[in-house]
């Protein structure tokens, strides 16, 4: 290609298979998921074919990054690039989950107090749900899915936060390692935040074993249930996403894929693991504490 | 695939890629420009065909041709294909186009993420015609009756052709996302040396604005279609009264993507129309930073007033207060463009291409839509307007000309730039006229229907409403076969037609006219100065 002919210039890469694949997979698998959340057969090996496919992508178009990397095809300004794409990348995902924090603050500030007959509208209350107190935690004045106890925030909900802050401060750790060109301190901060991920997912999966067997706390909980499930399960799926992300980051260091100087990749999956960090802390607040 | 894109470099050091590799797997920015722009056209038909199909219907009162629910899945599917299929695809295509030879970059900054961000766009367009199509096969359910808006409680009782609508806006939204990634990225990394910002092309200032309203309003939208999934599904209680839910909730979660969305369709046109009536005018744009500013207000208050769409539910009269304001603020800096539009073209050696008819169009009709606008941002006038005729004659009147329209001026302004050829003036004057006869023969007498009381999306009306249903019905059909003009040009002009020099225009500006047309596949590969 021309462009790269001269030394310096900005790297475009060459025709690639990959984008078309990722339209093919994205489509089998949501076809097939909408068919399967209807009950047709299909649907479910659709959505295991879609998915395969994907994660086939995936490998294969950080594969073909990697080694235009790795054969210094990527200038400065490339680099540039990579970092406000990721940061841009990131700023979509925060309004993501504001949606979900507005739903939350929506349904505790507004549309509860409505239903109990706050302010003009108290005709909701008298004909509908006459009695209703509205208060958090609340299934509703229906009291969907039953009676049931709310998850409190100084058991392991207090425990996972510390589990996240310190995953923080490893990954910082591990990114001193890399700037002094230390492999082994860079390789040991990586396992260490990758093993505090885990070890929060983990928790995060016996809390929602513990909600559902002993405190009847499900998705079918009314306004609680439901914001308690989509708010953390969301971010408990980033967090899992993160830590895959810090493997691939863990197997690159191993093979010193980065220099003190050059590491892009480390950095944008520092980045998100900080900005998964950010999220909890709100979850904390909000969902678990207040 | 990898070890090609690596040991095989010398194979492709000139020109474009052969065969349908070029076109499935592209990474260049003109090929996936091209690309956008005829998705957009074929989309552009077929929200086309529901919408003349729904003007059949309306021709007389009574039903006719459709059955309701028919009738109701064609509103939601008109809506949703014109909107996230033709005219944010179009504008993608003008951006990728035009962005790269405008700020004299050699590619946009991601081309193989804008390749993807492309190619999701027919997967989605897939998970919407299913969306139409499978009620009409055993099991498929209801059809979706719900408007485009998709409100809950009705949208959580449609059959699982709702849940292909949701997976389809999931689509749309990566694909959104993920070009105006990349559009930021360009804009704020590739210039060439020297163009500092505010020396950059009004179209691409509108698009960076756009772009950023894209990324924070639409993981919204796709927060609140995943709420209504699992209310749909998986027993949560978001919109459900008795769970302690509101469905209101979901307006505001559709409103806040909605209203910014109004803006995301707009923008983009501005930018054309500030190239297309300094070139014509023969003059430059008057009040760039004042331009500026005003688009980024523009784009900052339409962000915090989207409940105006939602008068009509109960809000606190504080609320309601509060989104009035709002509401009509956004006319001052609206009221600055057009100013500024009609300053430029102010004691201007003005020739009038088909273009420059169009951004003339547009500074009147769209005006005229935005003024009926802030008739309905009040909120006691809104009270009787709301839902009927007239809210549909004022955003056709503001989307039409101030998006579509904007799209026609720029693929006229640039077609010679793409193809090398100048397309036939006769028609595409003719395609002007035909075309905004037959848009004000449709929608001026739905503001009298409005008025007088006929609600929107009803399959059947009151037979006191008969003659102006008929005047539109008439005006749909010749203004929906115009748009096969549209097509006759664009098709011959691509095959043939007077060679375009490499300034198609007299009066064009900017480093997009410098190179040849058509471009090379490659341009500015070596960044040009900018003094």
């Amino acid at each position: 290609m021309s462009v790269k002919d001269h030394a310096g210039d900005y790297y475009i890469p060459d025709p690639s298979p990959w984008p078309i694949i990722g339209m093919v997979s994205l489509l089998l698998t949501l076809i097939g998921a909408a068919l399967a959340l209807n009950g047709v057969a299909i649907g479910q090996f659709a959505v295991i074919v879609g998915l395969l496919l994907f994660f086939y992508l995936l490998y294969g178009w950080f594969r073909d990054v990697i080694q235009e990397n790795l054969s210094d095809r990527y200038n400065k300004q490339v680099d540039t690039s990579f970092r406000l794409g990721m940061f841009w990348f990131i700023a979509s995902e925060v309004f993501f989950f504001l949606s979900f924090f507005g739903a939350l603050f929506y349904i505790r500030n507004i549309a509860l107090p409505w239903l109990g007959g706050d302010g003009y509208l108290g005709a909701t209350q008298e004909i509908l749900y006459t009695g209703f107190e509205p208060a958090w935690p609340s299934s509703g004045p229906g009291e969907l899915g039953g009676e049931f106890q709310p998850m409190g925030p100084w058991g392991i909900p207090a425990i996972n936060t510390l589990l996240l802050l310190s995953s923080g401060v490893t990954i910082t750790w591990a990114h001193w390692g890399l700037k002094l060109d230390n492999q082994k301190h860079l390789v040991w901060g990586l396992i260490a935040t990758i093993a505090l991920g885990l070890l929060f997912v983990g928790f995060q999966a016996y809390e929602y074993g513990h909600a559902y067997s002993e405190l009847n706390l499900t998705l079918e909980s009314g306004a609680y249930g439901s914001t308690f499930y989509m708010l953390t399960g969301f971010h408990g799926f980033h967090v899992t996403m993160g830590a895959v992300m810090l493997m691939a980051i863990l197997g690159r260091s191993m093979k010193s894929h980065f220099s003190s100087h050059k590491h892009f990749a480390f950095e944008a999956v520092a980045w998100y693991w900080h900005f998964v960090d950010v999220v909890w802390l709100g979850l904390f607040i909000f969902v678990y504490w207040l | 695939m990898s070890t090609t894109t690596l040991t095989h470099d010398e194979a492709h050091d000139h020109g474009a890629p052969k065969g349908w590799r070029r076109w499935l797997f592209s990474t260049n920015h003109k090929d996936i420009g091209t690309l956008y722009l005829l998705f957009a056209l074929i989309m552009l038909f077929v929200g086309g065909a529901s919408a003349m199909l729904i003007r059949m219907e309306l021709f007389q009162p009574g039903i006719q041709l459709l059955d309701p629910d028919l009738y109701n899945n064609l509103v939601t599917n008109h809506a949703l294909i014109m909107i996230f299929g033709a005219v944010m695809p179009a504008a993608a295509g003008l951006a990728n186009w035009m962005i790269p030879m405008m700020i004299g970059a050699p590619d946009m900054a991601l081309p193989r993420m804008n390749n993807l961000s492309f190619w999701i766009l027919p997967a989605a367009a897939t998970m919407l015609l299913l969306s139409f199509v499978v009620p009409f096969f055993p099991g498929g359910g209801t059809q979706i009756n719900t408007g485009w808006t998709i409100y809950p409680p009705l949208s959580v009782q449609v059959g699982m052709s709702m849940d292909f609508l949701i997976f389809a806006i999931h689509l749309l939204g990566i694909s959104s996302v993920l070009a105006s990634i990349n559009i930021i990225v360009t804009l704020l990394n590739m210039r060439a040396p020297g163009m500092k910002m505010l020396k950059m092309p009004m179209f691409c200032w509108t698009w960076l604005v756009t772009a950023f309203l894209l990324i924070l309003v639409v993981p919204v939208l796709a927060g609140g279609v995943t709420m209504l999934l699992f209310d749909r599904h998986f027993g949560t209680s978001f919109f459900d009264a008795a769970g302690g839910g509101d469905p209101v909730l979901f307006q505001h979660l559709f409103w806040f993507f909605g209203h910014p969305e109004v803006y995301i369709l707009l923008l983009p046109s501005i930018g054309v129309l500030s190239h297309v009536i300094p070139a014509f005018s023969r003059k430059p744009l008057f009040g760039y930073n004042s331009m500026v500013g005003a688009m980024i207000a523009v784009a900052t208050i339409g962000m915090v007033v989207w409940a105006h769409h939602q008068y009509t539910i109960g809000m606190s009269l504080g609320a309601v207060t509060y989104f009035m304001i709002g509401t009509i603020l956004i006319s001052i800096p609206v009221g600055l463009m057009i100013f500024n539009f009609i300053a430029t073209m102010w004691r201007g050696a003005m020739t009038f291409e088909t273009p420059m008819l169009f951004a003339v169009g547009i500074v009147l009709m769209f005006t005229f839509g935005g003024l009926s606008g802030v008739m309905l941002a009040v909120v006691p006038a809104d009270m009787q307007y709301h839902d009927s005729m007239f809210v549909v004659a004022h955003f056709h009147y503001v989307l039409m000309p101030g998006a579509v329209f904007g799209l026609f001026a720029g693929v006229f302004y640039w077609l010679p730039k793409w193809t090398g050829h100048m397309y036939d003036e006769k028609l595409g004057k003719l395609f002007f006229w035909t075309n905004v006869i037959g848009f004000n023969i449709t929608f001026f007498p739905q503001h009298f229907l409005g008025l007088a009381g006929m609600p929107r999306r009803i399959v059947d009306y009151n037979v006191m409403f008969t003659e102006f249903n008929v005047i539109s019905s008439v005006g749909a059909m010749v203004f929906g076969l115009s748009h096969l003009l549209l097509l006759y040009i664009v098709i011959k002009t691509i095959r043939g037609g007077k060679k375009a020099e490499s300034r198609a225009w007299e009066g064009a500006k900017g480093l997009e006219w410098e190179l040849d047309s058509p471009p090379a596949f490659h341009t500015w590969t070596v960044a040009p100065q900018i003094k």
